[in-house]
């Protein structure tokens, strides 16, 4: 259940986190769990190790969201696999998600480097 | 959200899995391409991937509404508990079953007698126009049971009401279905033509009463049945409309049968036949009720008109009040009845719930049921929270447990609350069952023999409403104390184990409240069983001031035998002396009024010229009449044969009668007369005898004064008659000898046969009733307690076994144990009784008109309610303080708690 409220910096970093770097990747194309996992850690330059499993319940929570869509097609490998695609409504989300987190590194960056 | 999702979560669980499985294939196929071997590939990708099962129930829980999970799973489980209880569950069940049982039978009643809408079309357009504060101060004849109007006000409220769009008026009557012999009675209507139509009623089948039906002069009228009626006559014959139904002794075409639900507009009685009030002159062709203009018989029904209140239409029918009551006042009214005719107003009132004789007889006494019941119900309560306890101090151990190993508070009492839940549950559809049962049983109850009682019991939304908040309410009461006390325990305390010798004190005092509570509200439902019982026995004991006993009234109708009103003197007579023949009659008198049959006439006097200021019972009675119910003679003679209508008019009043009329004077050869009407003398009589005092219409009256005038000097006798017999044998032995003799003088005279004892019983119904309900009430109260004090004491012996066995180690002897256990007992008995007596004076004052012969602070009744509890309950205590006294010490000593 998606929590009300302004406060862009919450106790939910991580989580929110997570999603963001999920639609974000979502925005190349289509794409299915596993591919996911792996594009997250490719393009963060293995920085961000998550354990693959955390990812699905955070696909189920967007999707019960509305902000991705599902549907079952077939891998790269001839397998059969659900595939996850962006939404209007989940491409509106990251805009505004990717705005708060530029804000919050920036405060972050301010308070840590303040010399600068 | 996920509603949709919640009631699918098994597929979607599928669905997850089959994702899970689709990223360990594609990892695995990965690996084994960056050079694994197939092991180590599928050990790599489930390192990768992490606990599937984990992350399976993440989503798992994501689609759950947690609280619907966990309670369903709390219910489960405590289903489970229970069943493996199943004395502790049945104990728990039978109490709250009793409990929720008591009320919702007293509720529904509550609900059928004042709540319930009529089962009709929109009841609530419907209002009833009447005389405002129910026209006090009318004189005249009244009869049916709603007088409000008469016919002539009918007329003229009907030409001139604007409120409604459609008005009706009826009048009930007893019609006899036989022809002659003894009556078997059917509960009539007279009905308006607009009734049905007003009403709403569609027939079920035929046609029923229109205005067409109640036109003057009645040329066609033709019946409607009752559907119960036509049922029951005529076996729900489809034909029924062209056949006949005989009533009196006249025959009516039926014309059509009314919906099963339909019963009259008077909650507590059904009506079996209806026929158009135009037809009412058929039955009383010597006085119609529609030319009497001083006789009140119609109650009156409208649908108010769209955007019409009953405000407003009282508003309009005072503005037409004064004209119509100038317009319909009697001729012959004194001048004060007239200045009070005249200065009545007309109102409208809602009546969507319809009217009731029952209503205003039984109020008082099912609100005052019902608070007992609620009383039951809190002791009940009060009796499973204590059990609750007991049983959460067994299972302290699971509880600390569970607490331990990291389950929250919260969650433990919300599992505990669940399973006092089911217990609630459980036991309220249960007692629905039982106030099913309950209630038909009361119902039967306040029939009498002329007049069975008529209630809708059908469960209804309010019913059920009603027990579910009972049940939740007695839930909570006994549910949530000990589910917070069992939570509050520190685990680790629990978990080890206590082994203390006086432990638990404070755990004690909570339970030790809760008896004292239950012994408190006992003893009030004691004490008003008593005081109703008590009441009941002094009205069944009171001296009527005749002789009940063997006594049998028979009634006479001889409407339909053509004896012509000049011959009416010689025929009664001629039927006294024939009754009076009957093996088994000792003696027969003519009576206008039998005692305690409810009916009644009273006027004022005039002695020496001055009117009274005091309303005198009348009667008129034949010569045999004071033998026939063994009232003494005090002085004088009693009526005569040579008293006739030539002869001086005598009269004999009771001592009452001479101590309020002529204190300290000798009342022989004293001349009074009844007031007069205008232009109707009555006769000045002469007192030739003194009766003892006897009860007239019911037993709670005292010192009423009664005037007994000539039956053989009345100048205009009706074509009714009643005769008292005293028999030897009971109304058995002479029912048949009775028949005979009345068929040999005319088989078409109506006869009705009653005995007084039946009589007096009816009279006494609504006491009775609250007698047994209230001492029933009273006993499973003190039941209840009594087993909850028995719990208390043994849960506290077995906790102090140790301490027992230490003092007995160290000489203290079985009897000071004893001693011990029941000065524990009696401290709680002590406190509660006087709780008690407080609280029963309190609230016996609001029974106060309900007793009789008694005060609401009867000490008597109070002493012996609390000798009766103290007694029971010292008896329950006893029983477990001799178990500890008669245990061995060293096995005590030796005991692992």
């Amino acid at each position: 259940m998606p929590k009300r409220g302004t406060s862009p910096i919450d106790g939910e970093l991580l989580q929110g986190t997570l999603d963001l770097l999920i639609l974000q990747t979502l925005t190349l194309g289509p794409a299915h769990g596993h591919t996911i996992a792996h594009a997250i850690e490719h393009r963060s330059d293995d920085v961000l190790q998550v354990e693959h499993g955390s990812l699905y319940p955070a696909l189920h929570r967007l999707e019960d969201r509305g902000w991705i869509a599902s549907f079952w097609g077939t891998s790269e490998n001839n397998r059969r696999a659900r595939y996850y695609r962006l939404t209007p409504r989940g491409r509106q989300q990251l805009a505004s998600r990717t705005t708060r987190w530029d804000v919050l590194v920036q405060a972050i960056n301010r308070v840590l480097r303040p010399a600068e | 959200m996920g509603w949709i999702r919640f009631f699918r979560r098994r597929y979607w669980d599928d669905e997850r899995a089959r994702e899970l499985e689709a990223y360990l294939h594609e990892e695995i196929s990965d690996n084994i391409a960056r050079g694994l071997s197939p092991d180590q590939a599928r050990r790599a990708a489930h390192r990768k991937l992490g606990n599937a099962a984990l992350i399976r129930e993440d989503i798992y829980q994501m689609n759950t509404v947690t609280l619907l999970e966990t309670a369903w799973q709390d219910l489960r489980y405590g289903a489970r508990l229970l069943r493996r209880n199943p004395v502790f569950a049945a104990v728990a069940i039978l109490t709250l079953a009793l409990g929720t049982g008591a009320n919702a039978a007293i509720f529904q009643l509550v609900d059928a007698v004042r709540l319930r809408s009529l089962p009709v079309e929109r009841p609530d357009e419907l209002a009833e126009l009447r005389i405002d504060s129910r026209g006090k101060g009318r004189s005249g004849r009244f009869i049916s049971r709603r007088p409000m109007l008469t016919y002539r006000q009918w007329q003229e409220i009907e030409r001139q009401q604007e409120p409604f769009a459609s008005l009706m008026a009826w009048s009930d009557t007893s019609f006899d279905l036989a022809g002659g012999g003894e009556e078997r009675p059917a509960n009539g209507l007279w009905v308006t033509g607009s009734f049905f139509d007003t009403l709403g009623v569609q027939p079920s089948v035929g046609r029923l009463i229109g205005p067409a039906d109640d036109a003057p002069g009645c040329p066609q009228p033709g019946a409607v049945l009752s559907y119960a009626f036509w049922q029951r006559e005529y076996g729900g014959d489809q034909r029924v409309p062209g056949r006949t139904v005989l009533l009196d002794g006249h025959r009516f075409d039926i014309i059509g049968v009314t919906p099963e639900h339909f019963f009259g507009v008077e909650v507590g009685r059904a009506f079996d036949v209806a026929l158009p009030l135009c037809s009412e002159p058929v039955f009383r062709p010597a006085d119609s009720s529609l030319e009497g203009q001083m006789t009140w018989f119609l109650g009156a029904i409208g649908r108010l008109k769209p955007g019409w209140t009953t405000d407003r239409a009282t508003a309009q029918l005072r503005a037409i009040s004064p004209g119509l009551f100038r317009s319909t006042l009697p001729d012959n009214y004194v001048a004060e009845d007239a200045a009070a005719y005249l200065a009545f107003q007309l109102e409208a009132v809602p009546a969507g719930t319809g009217t009731s004789v029952l209503r205003g007889n039984y109020s008082t006494p099912l609100w005052i049921l019902l608070a007992a019941t609620g009383l039951v119900l809190v002791i009940a309560c009060a009796n499973l929270a204590n059990l609750l306890l007991a049983r959460a101090t067994a299972r302290e151990r699971e509880i600390g447990v569970r607490l331990a190993i990291g389950a929250s508070r919260r969650r433990i009492a919300r599992q505990l609350l669940s399973e006092s839940l089911l217990l609630a549950a459980i036991g309220s559809a249960a007692g629905l069952l039982i106030a099913q049962w309950l209630s038909g049983f009361l119902v039967a109850f306040l029939n009498s023999d002329q007049r069975p009682v008529f209630l809708d019991l059908s469960v209804d939304w309010r019913l059920v409403g009603f027990t579910a908040a009972v049940a939740v309410v007695a839930c909570l009461l006994f549910g949530l104390v000990p589910a917070l006390r069992a939570t509050a325990a520190a685990p680790a305390a629990s978990v080890l184990g206590s082994r203390g010798t006086t432990d638990l004190r404070e755990r004690f005092t909570l339970r030790r409240v809760l008896v004292v509570v239950q012994v408190a509200l006992s003893l009030v439902l004691l004490v008003g069983a008593l005081l109703f019982a008590r009441s009941l026995r002094n009205l069944m004991t009171v001296d009527p001031g005749f002789q009940q006993e063997g006594a049998v009234v028979v009634s006479l109708d001889f409407r339909r035998a053509d004896v012509p009103a000049e011959q009416r003197r010689t025929v009664y007579d001629q039927v006294v002396a024939r009754l009076a023949g009957i093996p088994g009659v000792s003696a027969a008198g003519e009576a206008f009024i039998a005692p305690l049959s409810g009916s009644g006439w009273n006027n004022r006097i005039v002695v020496g010229g001055e009117l009274k200021p005091l309303l005198v019972n009348l009667n008129s009675v034949g010569p045999g009449y004071f033998r026939a119910l063994a009232t003494p003679l005090v002085a004088g003679r009693d009526f005569s044969d040579q008293d006739t209508q030539q002869s001086t008019p005598v009269a004999i009043v009771n001592q009452t009668f001479v101590k309020q009329v002529f204190p300290n004077e000798n009342p022989i050869g004293r001349v009074f007369h009844i007031e007069d009407s205008p232009g109707e003398p009555n006769p000045r009589l002469q007192i030739v005898g003194v009766v003892a005092d006897t009860k007239y219409q019911n037993f709670r009256e005292t010192d009423v004064p009664i005037a007994y005038v000539a039956a053989r000097q009345d100048a205009k006798l009706p074509p009714y008659v009643q005769v008292v017999l005293k028999t030897t044998t009971g109304l058995p032995g002479v029912r048949g000898g009775i028949t005979r003799a009345i068929a040999e003088i005319n088989p078409a005279i109506g006869i009705q046969l009653q005995t007084m004892d039946r009589m007096a019983r009816n009279l006494l119904r609504g006491e009775r009733l609250m007698a047994w309900l209230s001492g029933l009430f009273g006993a499973l109260a003190v039941l209840i307690a009594t087993i909850g004090l028995y719990g208390v004491m043994s849960y506290m012996v077995a906790r102090r076994r140790m301490e027992i066995g230490i003092r007995m180690a160290l000489g203290a002897d079985r009897a000071s144990v004893v001693r011990m256990i029941i000065a524990e007992a009696g401290r709680l008995l002590v406190i509660g009784v006087i709780l008690g007596a407080a609280l029963s004076v309190a609230g016996a004052r609001s029974a106060q008109s309900l007793l009789y012969g008694l005060q609401p602070w009867d000490p008597a009744t109070l002493a012996l309610g609390a000798g009766l509890l103290g007694a029971i309950a010292l008896l329950a205590s006893w029983l477990p303080a001799w178990r500890a006294a008669r245990m061995p010490p060293t096995a005590a000593l030796r005991e692992e708690p």
